[in-house]
């Protein structure tokens, strides 16, 4: 696990980015850059990475970096590989860049998730890094396949008949595994070190590579600016989103939660769960408790642990 | 100097591609254009050329993987047709607005519904405002010629955009015709290799894809206006530079009998060489005044060109091979009609829609069309200024 004093000075992220005060996807974009081993080339999907950095005639990238349209990182990505493949072929240069998407959830789990099956089943030597701000924030807090269960939005209102969005989460290692890719692993912000760690591993690694990185977000999930570390970390604590990573098919739990707290304590300082903590919608949260329960076991499971 | 071969269009274009040095192709199957990613996978499956060929899973993806190449300096091809230009589509405009020098075939298509895999344009004037240049092949050999000369348009230092050339599908596509082609040294030298402005460089950090507030965002698309202008010289110049290479003279349109026809049909794609052949033999056989207009650049459009080969016309019927419900006239009529206005032309136009989802295009039909037009000439009234030509003549 890297150290604070292995971390470089340089600061390739900012100054001059326009994110929200605690913005989770800023801090994580800040230690991603933390992470690189060279040459590098980031390529971003529209979304509030994209928007907070890069305001022309402004930018906050200290790398060479590349944003096309909401839906294609993964493939605009997969042509950067391949063009630098060439040239290194060609012998027109002899680096090849490490070439990482920085995406958000919107991005990722829905819009872009067809580009990313396609770069990943054609195995470029990439790092597709989601952000999961669990919503499309950008455009003002509408429901994402990556929004959980039971979530204001503004597309999933706690109205007096739904409360908030009545579906699951997907499963984006999940997919990202049954592609039979080399790594993939989920990180979040409060794990710095394990974030840190995560992502030059993923770049060792030849091929497609995956991280699925939870970044709250103060203004959708609502809550104090000050807040985002101790939420991230509350998320693992409560095992909402466990660290893990899978290596060539291998699950290895990165964080062991043995004494985890109950999810409430995770759901109540965000008011977009503010609904649930209601009479009539409490059996909501029982599902959401039961739901991270199972799912640990399963994911016990498959590290070979027992309960 | 060159040598004849039997090719087909998706052939030919595939063969320019192999000459032309590409770095990437990326594509995505689509009748009937298939033929054309079948022969570049089996040039690189062969070892015959070092292109990275991606292939992707969608249209959308082949668009996107080619930006990123292109943006990385590489000399870029992909090809499509159809729904799959309209699944380009919005790439199609992030490829020009990034001035990626991309070059693209497409076999032209109808589009859905009903699904038909046959011939119309109505695929490229769905897309038709993105940016690009836009040429159409006439046949085999045009289609061959057009590939190599759209790279070198594309890349130029004073275009830098973006360059599709279509050809008719199935009537082009996968028709053979006997192709001269060129040797492979002839087209390096005629295409040395694409030298990029800048590009993506780990060296030399840069934003590409900014976005741009309303004070800027004008400038970037008045600049790419400008690009696009400055392409209709840079098209001339490369159609001289290869007549001169191989006695093919390119340039923004070809007329036959203009210089006394008063009534000329304006045209794109295979349906030219019906029209001029039409002509020919009515000027030939019955000494009729009638002439062909064949519009080899459509995106920029050759105005100045246009005015001085309808300077004698006094009835044009533009065909079009694509609907424009609702409007006016279609795609080309439309053009022509702004043209008249802006540059006060004098001709009476009449607008006709024609060989939608393949439907036939004959001789007989080129000949109704041409003594409608006389008849217009001496001072009949046309049955209508607009309509589907099956249906007028």
């Amino acid at each position: 696990m890297v150290t604070l004093k292995q971390l470089p000075v340089e600061e390739l992220w900012g100054p001059g980015h326009n994110a929200c005060a605690g913005c989770g996807s800023s801090i994580a974009v800040k230690m991603i850059l933390k992470a690189l081993r060279g040459p590098t080339v980031v390529v971003s999907p529209t979304g509030c990475v994209e928007v907070v950095s890069s305001s022309y005639p402004q930018t906050a990238w200290g790398v060479p970096w590349v944003h096309v349209l909401f839906e294609n990182a993964a493939a605009v990505a997969s042509g950067i590989e391949a063009a630098y493949k060439y040239m290194v072929k060609k012998g027109i240069t002899n680096e090849k860049p490490d070439v990482i998407v920085i995406a958000g959830d919107g991005g990722t789990f829905d819009i872009g998730l067809q580009a990313l099956s396609g770069a990943l089943e054609r195995w470029h030597d990439f790092l597709y890094i989601c952000y999961d701000n669990e919503a499309y924030m950008n455009t003002g807090i509408q429901r994402s396949s990556a929004t959980p269960k039971g979530a204001w939005t503004t597309t999933s209102p706690a109205g007096k008949v739904i409360p908030g969005k009545p579906e699951w989460k997907k499963d984006l290692i999940g997919i990202a595994v049954a592609h039979g890719i080399p790594y993939a692993a989920t990180a979040t912000i409060a794990y710095w070190n394990d974030l840190i760690t995560k992502v030059r591993k993923a770049l060792e690694v030849e091929g497609p590579t995956v991280l699925h990185v939870l970044a709250p977000c103060p203004l959708g999930w609502r809550f104090d600016p000050s807040k985002t570390v101790e939420i991230s970390r509350l998320a693992v604590q409560t095992r909402y989103f466990p660290l893990y990573e899978v290596e060539n098919g291998v699950y290895k739990l990165s964080v062991k939660v043995s004494r985890p707290k109950p999810v409430e304590e995770f759901l109540r300082p965000q008011r977009r769960f503010r609904h649930l903590f209601t009479p009539e919608n409490r059996h909501i949260i029982e599902e959401i408790q039961k739901n991270i329960d199972e799912g640990w076991e399963r994911l016990l499971k498959r590290c070979g642990l027992k309960s | 100097m060159g040598r004849r071969i039997g090719l087909m269009g998706d052939e030919a274009v595939a063969y320019a591609v192999k000459q032309c040095d590409v770095g990437l192709v990326s594509a995505y199957p689509i009748t009937p254009q298939t033929i054309m990613v079948e022969r570049i996978s089996e040039y690189v499956a062969n070892g015959e050329i070092d292109t990275e060929f991606v292939c992707v899973e969608s249209e959308h993806s082949a668009l996107s993987v080619c930006v990123g190449a292109s943006l990385s300096g590489l000399r870029v091809f992909t090809a499509t047709a159809s729904q799959g230009l309209a699944l380009m589509h919005e790439v199609l405009y992030a490829a020009s607005g990034l001035r990626c020098p991309i070059v693209m075939a497409v076999a032209n298509r109808a589009l859905s519904a009903p699904l038909n895999i046959h011939c119309d344009h109505s695929d490229m004037m769905g897309s038709r405002d993105c940016g690009w240049v836009q040429v159409f092949a006439e046949n085999v050999q045009e289609a061959y010629d057009w590939v190599i000369q759209a790279f070198k348009i594309a890349e130029h230092p004073d275009v830098q955009l973006p360059t599709v050339v279509n050809l008719d599908g199935f009537t082009l596509t996968h028709c053979m015709e006997d192709v001269e082609v060129l040797e492979d040294e002839d087209v390096k030298k005629f295409l040395p290799p694409r030298k990029p402005i800048y590009w993506v460089d780990p060296k030399q950090p840069m934003t590409f894809g900014a976005w741009a507030m309303p004070n800027y965002y004008y400038k970037f698309k008045l600049q790419q206006q400008e690009a696009i202008m400055r392409s209709l010289r840079v098209v001339k110049e490369v159609g001289e530079e290869f007549g001169k290479l191989t006695g093919r003279r390119y340039d923004t349109l070809y007329g036959y009998g203009l210089e006394d026809a008063e009534v000329a049909v304006l045209s794109m794609g295979s349906t030219s060489g019906t029209i001029r052949y039409t002509a020919r033999r009515l000027r030939e056989s019955d000494g009729l005044k009638v002439g062909a207009l064949k519009l080899w650049l459509f995106r920029p459009f050759p105005e100045e060109d246009l005015v001085s080969a309808l300077e004698k016309v006094k009835v044009l019927i533009v065909l079009d091979r694509a609907l424009s419900p609702g409007a006016v006239f279609g795609p080309l009529g439309s053009d022509i009609a702004s043209l008249m206005v802006k540059h006060g032309l004098d001709f009476k136009l009449l607008n006709y829609t024609y060989g939608l989802g393949g439907d036939e295009v004959t001789p007989e039909m080129a000949e109704k069309l041409f003594k409608l037009g006389l008849k217009v000439a001496e001072g009949a009234k046309p049955p209508s200024l607009t309509g589907y030509v099956r249906e007028v003549v």
